[in-house]
């Protein structure tokens, strides 16, 4: 038995009814490294990680910790083994302070059972100053975003000095900022002997952090190597079993008359003084780190919080914004960065998710339409290709790239005419993204306007038209797509 | 490829039907146990013993399914009712004294939907205010005494049409009702994405708090007909009738597999559970058990329903889950 290797696993099979999820799965994680684990949504990666975490069973092989064959029943004994997992989406109590969300599951207690305040206090005091996070102890996690609950999320994790650290999609929430913040994290974890399991589908990140590779598809481990003996192009091309031409899809349509125009638009203390247009076949994005007020910009806009000051026209008519239905009613509609929150109803099918925006169309004088409403939602979930059993399947069950393929066809139903979207590809693999990039030339070529807010630089220099800037709640600045470069864009995200 | 074995046919059946297979087996051994069960007697009995709860389980299906719920249908049945039966004393007029008990009913409905919505109250508190208000109003009203003497007003809780107990008829029209409106009405629709997530629900351009006053309304009118049965079945007005009502209907809609956690339930799964609680406690009036330990019983009876439903779901759930993630790859 090597002494190196700390997790590994042997022959793993697993089938769901009619599937066969993992296929005799062969992998190993050496001490002291970060292996990457790439492959596209429904490769198996997810399904793995749930049998090293105790979630499913495998139907056989086994798992080795450290040498010793183990069964892993739940989360719980896994992270007593030694073996952690962040979370893509993560999940947290919402009401619990910092403080508490540190030790959630295991609060210490005192000798007679009480928990454990002061030295809970002091733990967490010390594991955010070791951290450098600035967040207060009494902070609910409801009153902080996305981002910062996914640091406090690895601070924890780190915390419980786990062997092993499962990392979902770490950065598919955090601004390039963030993600160095979380690199330097990782490689200080690497130095004192913590391996990590780093799965994502920003495969720079990937080389820039990872020492091994490992590529999944349909079930089954296609190749691993050390990260210095792969290039990008061979990761994509084993990823989808071909090879990508073209990243974005991105077309050059005439440009039509201005569709929507924002002007002094403000909220106090959030963003101020927003000014900027949209023309018909314009792909327009917004830039700018987390915290720099985009999303904020993007609900005011849709009516899903208030503005104080300033003035929306669409289609040169200016037009007051209270609430979602005012602004889906002038043909603007929003995609939120949140699919899980804003965006999907769970516990209802595709179907019923799809129609949700336009029930008009298809229950009206007192009767249900229902052969209508069937192949509406079938042509819609053909044109943008999602991929589910029926239309009637809960929407959960769906891969998160399809859930979004869902979510944008329920705003097809109503033909919209401006497309606010937050961070359209967040979280879904490359071919769903590739998908939704096509959709959006689309929409372009047909004559819609849209804004695009996204944290991958990459993806607005291949997409936009024109890119703004903010920083601070402010714009900071428009750039023309002769003059894109992720720097030009870093430099004004930096402000100042 | 796939080498999967095909799951057995009692488990996919369970999966898929839950609830109504707990039904199937519990008439198939009450008929099994009691050979009075299976006569049409019998069992137009329990129809009309269950009307009233189920009339308010269907109430509350809606509500719950929208995330709400409404605690004050036992007492504002009681006002209602009271108030109904006081006005056909003064004008003889069964359709007048229907409609006032419909009327109040969803003048309180209303105020519980305008605490819920306009003052952003939770439908627990709001309508825990409101169950005590209703009850408070109608003792008020007959300075606590009863009304006897109610003349035809028996018609509606007692009488038939045809064969049928007017009761049944009531049960029958109302669930159809709730039947039409979860599945072919754009209210329905729009409830069960607001009780699944309502900010989703926001966000897709949907009145949240206009539809959840509608539903309100549509369970006061439901909550109305219960007064006017309930009153018209005991013979007289009491001002403290019905109590704990709203805990019979709840239980009926979440054995139903209504959840509360929002967005599911059916109309067809609060009768399969009002059916499985008046099946209940029929065999065991009819084999003489002790009240007390019948409540006992009862209420074990709940908690082995709900679980084994939660257990069904679960299953199901896990399973299709699995099965679709991992088959993205085409």
């Amino acid at each position: 038995m090597d002494n190196n290797i700390v997790l590994q696993v042997r022959n793993i099979e697993k089938s769901f009814p009619g599937v066969k999820a993992l296929d005799k799965i062969n992998f190993a994680v050496k001490k002291g490294t970060v292996h990457a684990l790439c492959g596209e949504n429904g490769a198996g990666k997810s399904t793995l990680m749930k049998i090293i975490n105790g979630i499913y069973r495998p139907d056989s092989g086994e798992v080795l910790v450290k040498g010793q064959v183990v069964d892993i029943t739940s989360a719980m004994q896994a992270r007593k083994l030694g073996i952690s997992m962040i979370n893509q989406e993560l999940n947290f109590v919402p009401e619990m302070t910092v403080a508490e969300n540190f030790f959630l599951g295991k609060w210490p207690t005192t000798a007679g059972g009480r928990l454990a305040w002061r030295q809970m206090r002091q733990r967490a005091k010390q594991l955010l100053e070791e951290n450098n996070l600035p967040y207060s102890l009494d902070t609910k996690l409801k009153d902080l975003s996305i981002s910062d609950i996914q640091l406090l999320e690895i601070t924890k994790a780190t915390a419980d000095n786990a062997d092993v650290i499962i990392m979902d999609e770490p950065t598919s929430a955090i601004s390039d900022k963030e993600v160095d913040v979380l690199f330097d994290k990782i490689r200080e974890l690497r130095s004192r002997g913590t391996s990590v399991i780093y799965i994502s589908h920003k495969l720079d990140e990937v080389f820039e952090i990872a020492d091994e590779i490992t590529v999944m598809r349909d079930g089954k481990v296609i190749e691993t190597r050390p990260a210095n003996q792969f290039d990008k192009n061979t990761v994509i091309a084993l990823m989808v079993g071909r090879e990508l031409s073209d990243t974005y899809p991105k077309e050059h349509v005439p440009v039509g008359k201005e569709v929507f125009r924002v002007q002094n638009l403000t909220r106090r203390g959030v963003f101020h003084s927003i000014s900027f247009h949209v023309k018909a076949g314009e792909i327009v994005g917004i830039a700018g780190l987390v915290g720099a007020g985009r999303t904020e910009v993007l609900r005011a806009l849709f009516g899903l919080d208030p503005y104080d000051s300033g003035e929306i026209l669409v289609n040169g008519r200016s037009v007051r914004v209270r609430t979602p239905v005012d602004s889906i009613a002038n043909g603007v509609i929003m995609l939120s960065e949140d699919r899980r929150r804003y965006g999907i109803v769970p516990v209802r099918s595709v179907k019923e998710n799809v129609t949700i925006t336009r029930l008009e169309e298809f229950i009206y004088n007192g009767r249900w339409h229902r052969q209508k409403e069937i192949d509406r939602v079938s042509e819609l979930c053909q044109r943008m290709n999602v991929k589910t059993p029926s239309i009637n399947t809960d929407i959960s069950a769906l891969s998160g790239g399809n859930q979004q393929k869902v979510v944008l066809a329920k705003w097809m139903v109503r033909d919209p005419l401006v497309f606010l979207l937050d961070e359209p590809t967040r979280g879904i693999d490359v071919g769903a993204k590739y998908e939704i990039y096509k959709l959006m030339t689309t929409l372009a070529r047909e004559g819609k306007g849209i804004v695009m807010v996204s944290s991958e630089l990459p993806e607005l220099v291949g997409m936009c038209d024109r890119i703004y800037v903010m920083a601070e709640g402010k714009i900071q600045g428009e750039l023309q797509r002769s003059e894109f470069s992720q720097e030009a864009i870093m430099h004004l995200a930096v402000g100042q | 490829m796939s080498t999967v074995k095909k799951d057995s046919v009692v488990r996919k059946l369970i999966q898929r039907h839950g609830i109504l297979l707990v039904l199937i087996a519990l008439f198939i051994i009450s008929s099994l146990i009691n050979k009075n069960f299976l006569s049409v007697r019998n069992l137009t009995n329990i129809s009309r013993q269950i009307s009233i709860t189920t009339i308010l389980a269907f109430g509350q299906t809606i509500l719950i399914i929208a995330g709400m719920l409404d605690l004050s249908c036992g007492s504002v049945l009681a006002l209602a009712g009271l108030l109904s039966v006081s006005v056909y004393k003064q004008t003889e007029s069964l359709i007048l004294a229907f409609f006032v008990a419909i009327v109040i009913a969803v003048i309180c409905n209303f105020l519980n939907g305008l605490m819920v919505t306009k003052f952003r109250t939770p439908p627990f508190i709001a309508t825990l205010a409101m169950l005590t208000m209703a009850r408070g109003a109608a003792l008020l009203y007959t300075n606590g005494q009863n009304i006897y003497q109610i003349g035809k007003y028996t018609f509606f809780g007692q009488g038939s049409v045809w064969v049928i107990p007017t009761p049944i008829i009531f049960f029958f029209l109302v669930g159809l009702a709730t039947w039409y409106i979860l599945t072919h009405t754009r209210l329905g629709r729009t409830l069960y994405a607001i009780g699944g997530n309502e900010e989703a629900a926001i966000a897709s351009g949907i009145n949240v708090n206009r539809r959840k006053m509608q539903a309100y309304l549509v369970n006061g009118v439901m909550v109305g007909i219960a007064g006017v049965l309930f009153m018209s079945r005991v013979n007289a007005g009491l001002p403290n009738g019905a109590v704990g009502y709203e805990f019979e209907a709840l239980t009926s809609a979440v054995i139903g597999g209504t959840s509360f956690s929002g967005g599911l339930g059916t109309a067809g799964g609060t009768v399969i559970g009002a059916f499985i609680v008046g099946i209940l406690n029929n065999m065991m009036n009819l084999a003489g058990l002790n009240a007390y330990l019948q409540q006992v019983i009862r209420g074990a009876i709940i908690a082995l329903a709900v679980i084994y439903d939660m257990h069904a779901k679960k299953m199901r759930t896990t399973r299709t889950l699995g099965s679709i993630e991992d088959t993205q790859s085409a």
